[in-house]
Protein backbone atom coordinates (compact mmCIF):
# COMPACT_ATOMS: atom_id res chain seq x y z
CA UNK A 1 0.00 0.00 0.00
CA UNK A 2 1.18 3.67 -0.60
CA UNK A 3 2.17 5.50 2.51
CA UNK A 4 0.01 9.06 2.01
CA UNK A 5 1.22 12.15 4.41
CA UNK A 6 -0.91 14.60 5.20
CA UNK A 7 -0.24 17.80 7.23
CA UNK A 8 -1.96 20.27 9.22
CA UNK A 9 -1.83 22.66 11.47
CA UNK A 10 -3.64 22.73 15.03
CA UNK A 11 -2.60 25.96 16.81
CA UNK A 12 0.92 25.98 17.43
CA UNK A 13 1.45 22.36 16.39
CA UNK A 14 2.39 20.77 12.95
CA UNK A 15 -0.23 17.43 13.19
CA UNK A 16 1.49 14.99 10.36
CA UNK A 17 -1.14 12.35 10.00
CA UNK A 18 0.26 8.75 8.06
CA UNK A 19 -1.65 6.62 5.96
CA UNK A 20 -0.43 3.37 4.54
CA UNK A 21 2.37 1.17 5.28
CA UNK A 22 6.08 2.50 7.01
CA UNK A 23 8.44 -0.22 6.33
CA UNK A 24 12.30 0.19 4.98
CA UNK A 25 11.14 1.35 1.20
CA UNK A 26 8.70 3.90 2.37
CA UNK A 27 10.48 4.97 5.54
CA UNK A 28 12.34 7.78 4.44
CA UNK A 29 9.42 9.40 2.77
CA UNK A 30 8.40 10.00 6.12
CA UNK A 31 11.92 10.94 7.27
CA UNK A 32 12.10 13.60 4.31
CA UNK A 33 8.68 15.20 5.71
CA UNK A 34 9.48 15.13 9.14
CA UNK A 35 12.91 17.26 8.77
CA UNK A 36 11.02 19.45 6.03
CA UNK A 37 8.48 20.33 8.90
CA UNK A 38 11.26 20.33 11.76
CA UNK A 39 13.35 22.83 9.68
CA UNK A 40 10.77 25.07 9.12
CA UNK A 41 10.57 26.08 12.58
CA UNK A 42 7.96 23.46 14.14
CA UNK A 43 9.05 23.00 17.60
CA UNK A 44 5.60 21.38 18.16
CA UNK A 45 4.90 18.09 16.12
CA UNK A 46 2.50 15.10 16.31
CA UNK A 47 2.43 12.27 14.18
CA UNK A 48 -0.94 10.87 13.64
CA UNK A 49 -0.58 7.01 13.32
CA UNK A 50 -4.37 5.95 12.81
CA UNK A 51 -4.24 5.53 9.43
CA UNK A 52 -1.38 3.05 9.37
CA UNK A 53 -1.91 -0.26 8.62
CA UNK A 54 1.83 -1.45 9.27
CA UNK A 55 4.98 0.09 11.03
CA UNK A 56 7.98 -1.89 11.40
CA UNK A 57 11.59 -0.60 13.51
CA UNK A 58 12.66 1.40 10.31
CA UNK A 59 9.48 3.57 10.95
CA UNK A 60 10.47 3.47 14.57
CA UNK A 61 13.73 4.33 13.69
CA UNK A 62 12.20 7.79 11.75
CA UNK A 63 10.34 8.69 14.79
CA UNK A 64 13.31 7.92 17.25
CA UNK A 65 14.84 10.23 15.28
CA UNK A 66 12.61 13.13 14.71
CA UNK A 67 12.01 12.91 18.62
CA UNK A 68 15.67 13.17 18.91
CA UNK A 69 16.01 16.24 16.63
CA UNK A 70 12.62 17.61 17.91
CA UNK A 71 14.06 17.82 21.71
CA UNK A 72 17.97 19.09 21.08
CA UNK A 73 15.49 21.90 19.98
CA UNK A 74 13.23 22.18 23.00
CA UNK A 75 10.37 20.92 20.86
CA UNK A 76 8.52 17.58 21.13
CA UNK A 77 6.77 14.88 19.23
CA UNK A 78 3.85 13.54 20.33
CA UNK A 79 1.96 10.37 18.37
CA UNK A 80 -1.58 9.49 18.33
CA UNK A 81 -2.33 5.37 17.89
CA UNK A 82 -5.19 3.68 19.34
CA UNK A 83 -4.69 0.51 16.83
CA UNK A 84 -3.46 -2.55 18.88
CA UNK A 85 -1.32 -4.20 16.29
CA UNK A 86 0.71 -0.93 15.84
CA UNK A 87 0.55 0.50 19.22
CA UNK A 88 2.08 -3.27 20.71
CA UNK A 89 5.67 -2.03 18.49
CA UNK A 90 5.96 0.23 20.99
CA UNK A 91 5.50 -1.69 23.98
CA UNK A 92 7.82 -4.59 22.92
CA UNK A 93 10.75 -1.82 22.42
CA UNK A 94 10.06 -0.13 25.24
CA UNK A 95 9.01 3.39 23.32
CA UNK A 96 5.81 3.87 24.90
CA UNK A 97 8.02 5.42 27.73
CA UNK A 98 9.79 7.48 25.57
CA UNK A 99 6.93 8.87 23.04
CA UNK A 100 3.93 10.64 24.76
CA UNK A 101 0.74 8.60 22.90
CA UNK A 102 -2.42 10.07 22.92
CA UNK A 103 -6.41 8.95 22.00
CA UNK A 104 -6.98 11.52 19.37
CA UNK A 105 -5.37 14.44 17.53
CA UNK A 106 -7.32 16.68 19.77
CA UNK A 107 -5.86 15.11 22.83
CA UNK A 108 -2.35 15.38 21.71
CA UNK A 109 -2.65 19.36 20.67
CA UNK A 110 -4.75 20.24 23.57
CA UNK A 111 -1.69 19.25 25.51
CA UNK A 112 -2.83 16.52 27.85
CA UNK A 113 -2.34 12.78 27.59
CA UNK A 114 -0.24 9.93 29.09
CA UNK B 1 -0.17 -34.60 8.83
CA UNK B 2 2.32 -34.08 5.83
CA UNK B 3 5.19 -31.09 5.68
CA UNK B 4 3.82 -28.56 3.41
CA UNK B 5 6.68 -25.85 2.15
CA UNK B 6 6.60 -23.30 -0.42
CA UNK B 7 9.31 -21.46 -1.31
CA UNK B 8 8.90 -17.70 -2.54
CA UNK B 9 11.87 -16.34 -4.08
CA UNK B 10 12.18 -12.40 -4.62
CA UNK B 11 14.68 -9.97 -5.64
CA UNK B 12 16.61 -7.79 -3.14
CA UNK B 13 14.45 -5.02 -3.44
CA UNK B 14 12.72 -3.12 -0.47
CA UNK B 15 9.67 -2.11 -2.58
CA UNK B 16 9.00 -6.13 -2.52
CA UNK B 17 8.83 -6.65 1.25
CA UNK B 18 5.14 -5.33 1.04
CA UNK B 19 4.71 -8.38 -0.97
CA UNK B 20 6.22 -10.68 1.15
CA UNK B 21 4.07 -9.70 3.93
CA UNK B 22 1.00 -10.28 1.74
CA UNK B 23 1.76 -13.94 0.83
CA UNK B 24 2.74 -14.62 4.64
CA UNK B 25 -0.01 -13.30 6.28
CA UNK B 26 -2.57 -14.93 3.19
CA UNK B 27 -0.61 -18.35 3.81
CA UNK B 28 -0.97 -17.94 8.00
CA UNK B 29 -4.88 -16.55 7.50
CA UNK B 30 -5.52 -19.60 5.13
CA UNK B 31 -3.55 -22.48 6.78
CA UNK B 32 -3.47 -22.39 10.32
CA UNK B 33 -6.33 -21.02 12.80
CA UNK B 34 -3.89 -18.62 13.84
CA UNK B 35 -5.54 -15.32 15.52
CA UNK B 36 -5.31 -12.12 13.62
CA UNK B 37 -2.89 -10.78 16.61
CA UNK B 38 -0.64 -13.97 15.79
CA UNK B 39 -0.85 -13.26 12.06
CA UNK B 40 0.33 -9.46 12.28
CA UNK B 41 3.39 -10.72 14.80
CA UNK B 42 4.44 -13.26 12.09
CA UNK B 43 4.23 -10.74 9.01
CA UNK B 44 6.33 -8.34 11.24
CA UNK B 45 8.30 -10.79 12.19
CA UNK B 46 9.38 -12.04 8.77
CA UNK B 47 9.43 -8.50 7.24
CA UNK B 48 12.27 -7.32 9.63
CA UNK B 49 14.02 -10.83 8.73
CA UNK B 50 13.72 -9.81 4.74
CA UNK B 51 14.41 -6.41 5.11
CA UNK B 52 18.18 -7.07 7.05
CA UNK B 53 18.63 -10.24 4.35
CA UNK B 54 17.97 -7.51 1.54
CA UNK B 55 20.50 -4.77 3.72
CA UNK B 56 23.39 -7.59 4.12
CA UNK B 57 24.08 -6.46 0.07
CA UNK B 58 24.32 -3.22 0.87
CA UNK B 59 24.39 -1.38 -2.07
CA UNK B 60 25.42 -4.67 -4.11
CA UNK B 61 22.03 -5.69 -4.84
CA UNK B 62 22.04 -6.82 -8.74
CA UNK B 63 20.83 -10.16 -9.66
CA UNK B 64 20.75 -10.59 -5.71
CA UNK B 65 17.87 -12.50 -4.15
CA UNK B 66 16.41 -13.60 -0.88
CA UNK B 67 14.14 -16.93 -0.58
CA UNK B 68 11.60 -17.31 1.99
CA UNK B 69 10.53 -20.82 2.63
CA UNK B 70 7.31 -21.47 4.74
CA UNK B 71 6.65 -24.83 5.71
CA UNK B 72 3.57 -26.24 7.62
CA UNK B 73 4.25 -28.79 10.31
CA UNK B 74 1.59 -30.55 12.23
CA UNK B 75 2.66 -28.62 15.85
CA UNK B 76 3.88 -25.34 14.31
CA UNK B 77 4.67 -22.61 11.30
CA UNK B 78 8.14 -22.16 10.24
CA UNK B 79 9.43 -19.33 8.40
CA UNK B 80 13.02 -19.43 7.20
CA UNK B 81 14.10 -16.44 4.78
CA UNK B 82 17.95 -17.20 3.35
CA UNK B 83 20.04 -14.60 1.66
CA UNK B 84 23.37 -15.19 0.38
CA UNK B 85 24.88 -11.69 1.77
CA UNK B 86 27.35 -10.91 3.76
CA UNK B 87 26.40 -12.19 7.64
CA UNK B 88 26.96 -10.16 10.41
CA UNK B 89 28.11 -11.21 14.21
CA UNK B 90 24.93 -11.45 16.12
CA UNK B 91 27.01 -10.97 19.02
CA UNK B 92 28.46 -7.65 18.52
CA UNK B 93 24.72 -5.64 17.88
CA UNK B 94 24.95 -3.06 20.57
CA UNK B 95 22.52 -3.51 23.05
CA UNK B 96 20.29 -0.79 23.89
CA UNK B 97 19.82 1.67 26.59
CA UNK B 98 16.83 0.81 29.14
CA UNK B 99 14.20 3.43 27.63
CA UNK B 100 14.46 5.91 31.04
CA UNK B 101 18.11 6.35 29.81
CA UNK B 102 17.74 9.59 27.34
CA UNK B 103 21.06 8.00 25.28
CA UNK B 104 18.44 5.58 24.11
CA UNK B 105 17.46 8.11 21.55
CA UNK B 106 20.34 7.30 19.85
CA UNK B 107 19.76 4.20 18.82
CA UNK B 108 17.31 4.59 15.82
CA UNK B 109 18.78 1.39 14.26
CA UNK B 110 18.70 -2.22 15.73
CA UNK B 111 15.38 -2.56 16.82
CA UNK B 112 14.56 -5.25 14.27
CA UNK B 113 16.42 -7.90 15.81
CA UNK B 114 14.59 -7.52 19.38
CA UNK B 115 11.51 -7.08 17.59
CA UNK B 116 11.66 -10.21 15.98
CA UNK B 117 13.03 -11.86 18.64
CA UNK B 118 9.97 -11.04 20.50
CA UNK B 119 6.78 -11.63 18.35
CA UNK B 120 8.21 -15.28 17.24
CA UNK B 121 7.99 -18.69 19.31
CA UNK B 122 11.36 -19.41 18.14
CA UNK B 123 14.03 -17.05 16.31
CA UNK B 124 17.36 -18.95 15.26
CA UNK B 125 20.21 -16.63 13.46
CA UNK B 126 22.46 -18.47 11.52
CA UNK B 127 25.06 -16.03 9.87
CA UNK B 128 27.67 -17.35 7.78
CA UNK B 129 30.19 -16.29 5.54
CA UNK B 130 28.15 -17.35 2.71
CA UNK B 131 24.62 -15.37 4.17
CA UNK B 132 22.32 -15.64 6.71
CA UNK B 133 19.69 -18.04 7.41
CA UNK B 134 17.21 -17.07 9.81
CA UNK B 135 14.36 -19.34 11.05
CA UNK B 136 11.17 -18.06 12.70
CA UNK B 137 8.55 -20.83 14.37
CA UNK B 138 4.97 -20.10 15.52
CA UNK B 139 3.72 -23.07 17.53
CA UNK B 140 0.50 -23.47 16.77
CA UNK B 141 -1.00 -25.27 19.63
CA UNK B 142 -0.32 -26.04 23.56
CA UNK B 143 2.87 -24.01 23.46
CA UNK B 144 1.30 -21.02 22.34
CA UNK B 145 3.66 -17.85 22.74
CA UNK B 146 2.41 -16.47 26.15
CA UNK B 147 3.48 -12.87 25.40
CA UNK B 148 6.23 -12.97 27.98
CA UNK B 149 9.79 -12.58 26.18
CA UNK B 150 11.48 -14.53 29.24
CA UNK B 151 10.19 -17.10 28.25
CA UNK B 152 11.52 -17.15 24.58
Amino acid sequence: MELALEEREIGDWAVLAVRGEVDVYTAPRLRERLIEIISRGARRVVVDLEGVDFLDSTGLGVLVGALKRLRSNDGELDLVCTQPRIRKVFEITGLTKVFSIHESVEEATSGSGE
Amino acid sequence: MEDRTVELRIPARTELIALTRLVVSTLALTRRELDEERVDDLKLAVSEAVTNAIESYGTDVEGKAVTVFWTEQSDKLEVRIQDVGKGFDLSRLAAHPPVTDSARLQFERGLGIPLIRSLVDEALFEPSEDGTSVCLSMYCGSLSYTGDPAAL
